[in-house]
């Protein structure tokens, strides 16, 4: 693989304490992700994908191990530095959208356009992902589909290294969840950001140039992708 | 405008009215701060300009009289800077178509000139001319009360003989912002005044001439005011002096004063409970925001906003609200201190009132205001800036209910399924339940305290009034004068019953504190002015012994049994030590007691009497009025009626206004607490009552459940708010009194329940509009959006 390493992570654990009860969510998870790359973590629900993916983009941070996000060990940065290193380098995309709801599909972008360096006008972030006409809509006038897809746009607006996106399908039906998926390769493909896309639903990893199959915070298996196809082409 | 700022203004929209009936506490504790602070800073400093501009005297005394030639040992005493001697005389007034006694008092001025002292404002006309003794000037008051002006006549009664005078000017003087009849408590200013007469006319008229009975002087810098005191009364007491007193204690500057330390403590007390609550329901309004907006804040985070922009959005929402309130406060303030500024200059007589510099108090206001609301949130907002971007991402947990007490130990039989939700949710946050009643009994203890004065009142009219003083009329004579005199008035056509009286200035000690008090002779089995005890029952005084009004022996911290010594300070001038036989409860006035042949022997002079007691029939009212008047050596006649109207006139005007405002504010405030509470309710359960309205609950049943809650609530927070108001009371009572009234603690059941019924008022009003809302509950809507 010609491509650089944004992410290395190195023996990651990751540990819940609730009281008494202590939840392994992570047992040591090894993974390099590359520069402009697609990939979809795939396993069951609990799994500990949403864990692994906080971790790297910086939600959260790790037990034990390392991630370098270049050569910025994220393990060991503080909340200021985790905050900074959010602002200006990942987007999220969360399953539940989480849209603020007293803003406009363009206000919800320019929140995180307002805080970052070089980044897209919300109109045209907007327009990538085909809602170029529901600018001044808020979110509880637009369908799920419609809202995800703004999501994906307050996202990429920063035009960040990375993007990372956890079920984005998830609560959408799977018309509308190829909709969304479409918008993510075209991200992808246009802007060249490293993208990680979590999914249960196999189907959707036929997208993805690699697959990384989790099962009790563990990887299973990395397996590359040979038989490519486009989200357009999908359905489940 | 910054998306985020954008998203902060929605918010706000979103939550109008919580907004607004913050806002609107904020805007009452700014506002009453801002207007009573103002005025309190306003007379202070006109007080200062006024007396230094007309160069109120730093001492006054009082004697029977002192040749002309005394003056020289008064200005050789060490520390006299200036010194100015006077004649003073009572007066007896006939107002031409006024009809009822008035009476005066007249002070002396140097002809065709200001005094050294105590400088006249000429409000109108001009300074009495020499060689015209019957020019007077009339106090502002009095000459308002009675419309008359320069140029008007009046008949007049000085030493005995009858005298025309003629109005030339109308003034004021810094010795007389409050002008009150010696004997009376209360301003009546159309039938007592104030009039000053050339010091040549006066000494005329009461052969004072090359003589005087009144001193007033000045200090120099760094003079101790006690010892020139004491040195002036050594010098005075061969004249009949009665007692030098320092400003603090001259009788207009001490009112004046009372009333700053009254407004220090409603200025502190009041605003404080507005802004306390305030800071209160912003704290439960801000925390319910914030759980309700936790990924929102998560999403925030997630895309790099820091923890001090996630806490500078919410304090800037707080700021908003608190500054909102707080701006329309001032304005307001300044609005009712402008009001209030005409109420005072109305009663305390400045010749004007300097507003400018109320800009501290402002600041303060603002500065503790915002302090207050951000203290409030403090904890919540620091919640939201602590979630973690991640946690935040997650739905929270359920919230933990558990069976109540109640239920546990058995009575979950009586209790169906909506109230047993409404005892779990109480239970499971007792804090904000007990806060919710706090803050509803403050509004229901604001009332108490309000509507408290009312009965306080009532109280005292009853003692005062209806026990202690039965008399119709009280006739004072020029001097002491022989029983004889009495006879001759019970013998007036329609009066019924003549009772005598003795008034002698003394001087109480007891150990190292002493008081300068009136010591009144009353005789055995008097019908009129009867002695009132602590168990509301008449005192028949015991020869020898003395009665002493309940203030009076706390202020000299004598109890029955202890021995107090009388310094009698005119006539006789013995110093006896006096058993205390008994305490008299009495509101207004401090006061000792003897029986009037024991007092006799003590003062010497024979049976003297001061006065008389009458009772009259109602119908010969006027004519007993027009007889007494023909009398030369009665000074005034008090008819007990005008007492009790002025009381009650006094009452009305400083209650009245401010029983309004504290109900008003309370309103506020019960309904403040009670709809956040309300919509709080509503906003973090309208899926679970949406979700049992699909399931066929009716409207009624879930705004039971809902309610019921604020219900338990409120009629909790009643009793609550009647002890808290009943303490607050006492404390405001203790604060309030001064030498001249106290003020009984008896709280009416009629207080309570007017309490109870506007608190519960504000609460249905509030309850209504959640119902409101409840009715119109989007089920499906409700139900859809993920929590
Ligand atoms: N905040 C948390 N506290 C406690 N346990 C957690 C928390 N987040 C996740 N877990 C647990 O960690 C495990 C992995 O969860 P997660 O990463 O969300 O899985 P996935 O996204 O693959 O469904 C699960 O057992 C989950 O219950
Ligand atoms: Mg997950």
């Amino acid at each position: 693989m010609a491509a650089s390493v944004v992410f290395r992570a190195r023996a990651v654990t990751k540990i819940y304490e609730m009281g008494e009860v202590r939840v392994q969510a992570l047992r040591g998870i090894d993974l390099e992700l590359y520069a402009g790359e697609l990939v979809v973590l795939l396993g069951p629900s609990g799994s500990g994908k949403s864990t692994l993916l906080n971790i790297l983009g910086g939600l959260d941070t790790a037990t034990g191990g390392q991630v370098l996000y270049h050569d910025r060990d994220l393990t060991r940065a503080d909340d200021r530095e985790l905050t900074e290193y959010r602002r200006h380098h990942v987007g999220f995309v969360f399953q539940f959208y989480n849209l603020i709801p007293s803003l406009t599909a363009r206000e919800n972008v320019a929140i995180v356009t307002e805080i970052a360096h070089d980044p897209l006008p919300p109109a045209d972030a907007l327009a990538l992902v085909g809602l170029g006409e529901r600018l001044d809509h808020f979110p509880a006038q637009l369908s799920g589909g419609e809202q995800q897809r703004v999501a994906i746009a307050r996202a990429v607006a920063k035009r960040p290294a990375v993007l990372l996106c956890d079920e984005p399908t998830g609560a959408l039906d799977s018309e509308t969840g190829v909709v969304v998926l479409d918008a993510l390769e075209r991200v992808n493909r246009e802007l060249r950001t490293t993208t990680a896309i979590i999914t249960h639903n196999v189907a959707q990893a036929d997208i993805a140039e690699r697959i990384v199959h989790l099962r009790d915070g563990l990887i299973t298996r990395i397996e590359q992708n040979d038989h490519r196809r486009p989200a357009r082409e999908l359905a489940w | 405008m910054k998306a985020i700022d954008r998203k902060l203004v929605r918010d706000l929209w979103g939550m109008r009215g919580q907004a607004l009936a913050i806002a609107f506490v904020v805007l009452a504790g700014v506002a009453t701060y801002i207007a009573m602070r103002g005025i309190m800073a306003a007379l202070q400093r006109s007080l200062t300009d006024y007396y230094e501009a007309y160069r109120f005297a730093d001492g006054f005394a009082t004697l029977r009289r002192a040749p002309e030639a005394a003056r020289r040992q008064l200005l050789d005493i060490p520390g006299i800077a200036q010194l100015e001697t006077r004649v003073t005389a009572p007066v007896r007034l006939d107002v031409p178509g006024f009809g009822e006694p008035v009476q005066g008092v007249l002070v002396s001025v140097p002809e065709g000139q200001q005094p050294l002292l105590n400088q006249l404002v000429l409000r109108a006309g001009r300074l009495v001319a020499p060689g015209h003794p019957d020019e007077v000037l009339l106090n502002e008051v009095f000459a308002q009360a009675q419309g008359l002006r320069p140029g008007d006549r009046l008949a007049a009664t000085v030493n005995g003989r009858r005298r025309n005078f003629t109005v030339v000017g109308i003034a004021l003087s810094p010795e007389y912002l409050l002008q009150m009849q010696p004997g009376t408590l209360f301003v009546d200013p159309a039938r007592f005044g104030v009039l000053w007469l050339g010091r040549e006319a006066l000494a005329a008229a009461c052969d004072m001439r090359g003589a005087f009975n009144d001193v007033t002087f000045s200090f120099a810098a760094g003079t101790r005011g006690q010892d020139v005191i004491e040195r002036i009364d050594h010098v005075l007491a061969r004249y009949g002096g009665r007692g030098a007193v320092l400003r603090k204690d001259q009788f207009s500057n001490f009112a004046i004063h009372e009333e700053f330390r009254q407004l220090r403590t409603t200025s502190t007390l009041l605003p404080g409970i507005f802004i306390a609550v305030a800071a209160f329901l912003l704290n439960i309004v801000v925390s319910r925001l914030i759980s309700l907006q936790r990924e929102q804040i998560g999403v925030l985070k997630a895309f790099g906003y820091t923890n001090t922009d996630v806490g500078l959005h919410y304090a800037k929402l707080v700021l908003l609200v608190a500054l909102a309130g707080g701006a329309a406060g001032v304005v307001v303030g300044l609005w009712l201190a402008g009001l209030m500024g005409d109420l005072y200059l109305d009663y305390y007589r400045l010749p004007s009132l300097d507003f400018s510099a109320s800009i501290g108090s402002v600041i303060a206001a603002l500065v503790l205001t915002t302090g207050a609301a951000l203290l409030g949130v403090q904890r919540a907002v620091r919640r939201a800036v602590r979630l973690s971007p991640a946690i935040a991402m997650r739905p929270a947990l359920p919230a933990l209910y558990h069976a109540t007490i109640m239920e546990r130990v058995g009575f979950q039989r009586w209790f169906d399924q909506p109230t047993r939700m409404i005892l779990r949710n109480l239970d499971r946050q007792p804090v904000r339940a007990l806060l919710t009643v706090v803050g509803i009994a403050f509004a229901c203890a604001i009332l108490v305290m309000g509507l408290f004065f009312g009965d306080s009142f009532d109280f005292i009219m009853r003692v005062q009034y209806g026990l202690a003083e039965r008399q119709d009329v009280t006739v004072v004579f020029v001097e002491p004068t022989s029983t004889e005199a009495v006879h001759e008035l019970a013998r007036i056509p329609g009066v019924q019953w003549a009772e005598p009286f003795r008034s002698v200035a003394v001087r109480l000690r007891h150990g190292h504190r002493q008081y300068d008090a009136s010591l009144e002779g009353v005789p055995t089995a008097a019908r009129l002015r009867r002695i009132i005890g602590t168990d509301l029952e008449p005192i028949e005084i015991p020869a020898g012994g003395a009665v002493l009004t309940d203030r009076l022996a706390e202020v000299l911290h004598l109890r029955p049994g202890d021995s107090v010594t009388v310094e009698v300070r005119e006539g006789s001038r013995r110093t006896r030590s006096v058993a205390v036989v008994g305490i008299a409860r009495q509101f207004i006035g401090m006061a000792a007691y003897m029986d009037l042949g024991t007092l006799n022997r003590l003062a010497g002079a024979g049976q003297a009497v001061s006065g008389a007691h009458l009772m009259i029939d109602r119908p010969a009212e006027a004519a007993i009025t027009a007889a007494l008047q023909e009398r030369p050596r009665v000074a005034s006649i008090l008819a007990q009626e005008r007492a009790i109207e002025a009381f009650n006139e006094m009452v009305d005007r400083s209650m009245l206004t401010m029983t309004f405002i504290l109900s008003l504010a309370a309103a506020v405030i019960a309904f403040g607490v009670v709809y956040n509470s309300a919509r709080i309710a509503l906003s973090e359960r309208d899926r679970e009552l949406a979700s049992l309205r699909v399931l066929g609950f009716t409207r009624a049943e879930i705004a039971y459940i809902l309610l019921g809650e604020l219900t338990v609530l409120t009629l909790a927070a009643i009793p609550v708010g009647c002890l808290l108001g009943a303490a607050f009371s006492a404390w405001v009572v203790t604060s309030l009194q001064t030498d001249m009234y106290r003020f009984p603690i008896v709280l009416g059941r009629g207080t309570f329940g007017m309490a109870a019924a506007i608190v519960l008022g504000a609460a249905v009003v509030s309850a209504l509009i959640v119902r409101y809302r409840l009715n119109r509950l989007d089920l499906i809507g409700v139900l859809k959006t993920r929590e």
